[in-house]
């Protein structure tokens, strides 16, 4: 289960929409152990491609290091498919490096409605989650 | 000469669940076979035929390795290198 305020939901939908047709990507981090995300934290997605993301290695270190001084961990994981469905590819499984995370994924294929979903991804499995926005 | 190495969470597995090993080399590569010693598979994990592997990120104090000689990289007693899995996916 996601647990995710409607802030960040909007801001991870809003990040999506501005850079359609590119595949948009970043991370919401929160308190190390607690499963809350609380901080939204945009990356640049370095492959600038509708089909592909990677978050630069550069900026990945700065902000991977930052959480750890701040003792958060990345509860989300985000990205955006921009013709397909919201859901994770075979990349998006063979690539997927943190197993304590929340993988959302959010499609802007349509131009009016947004899907948002939300996966674990361990060892190569994918399990979808409900995702509950809270007000 | 030690050489602190932080390792994320997915290749713990390799080096008995610490997050940090030590290990020694005149360079990245000469380390990387140097962990292999101890931490048997982690190389492979790390380095294919082309090189350091594609979408496993390496940094050296703060800079990626990319940027710097690779596996040629020089390294040094008190340096800390870093691995990260490559935040990365697509549509298909």
């Amino acid at each position: 289960m996601l647990t995710i305020p409607r802030a960040l939901h909007d801001q991870i939908v809003a990040h999506a929409r501005r850079d359609h047709p590119d595949e948009a990507c970043g991370v919401l981090a929160g308190p190390a152990g607690s499963d809350r995300p609380e901080r939204f934290i945009p990356m640049t997605n370095s492959a600038r491609s509708p089909t592909f993301y990677e978050f630069d290695s550069t900026e990945l270190f700065r902000v991977w290091r930052e959480m750890e001084g701040r003792d958060e961990e990345p509860v989300v994981i985000y990205h955006s498919h921009t013709a397909t469905e919201a859901y994770p590819s075979r990349t998006d499984i063979s690539y997927a490096g943190e197993p304590n995370a929340h993988y959302v994924l959010v499609s802007t294929r349509d131009d009016e409605a947004t899907e948002f979903r939300s996966f674990r991804i361990t060892d190569g499995h994918v399990t979808e989650e409900p995702v509950t926005v809270v007000e | 000469m030690a050489i602190e190495v932080r390792i994320p969470t997915i290749l713990r597995t390799y080096t008995d669940g610490a997050k940090q090993v030590e290990g020694t080399g005149a360079t990245l590569g000469e380390l990387i076979v140097d962990l292999e010693q101890r931490h048997g598979g982690l190389r492979a994990r790390l380095v294919d035929d082309g090189g350091l592997r594609r979408f496993v990120n390496v940094y050296l104090n703060d800079e990626d390795v990319r940027f710097l000689a690779g596996l040629q990289t020089p390294v040094k007693d008190g340096d800390t290198v870093t691995v990260l899995p490559a935040v990365a996916g697509g549509a298909s």
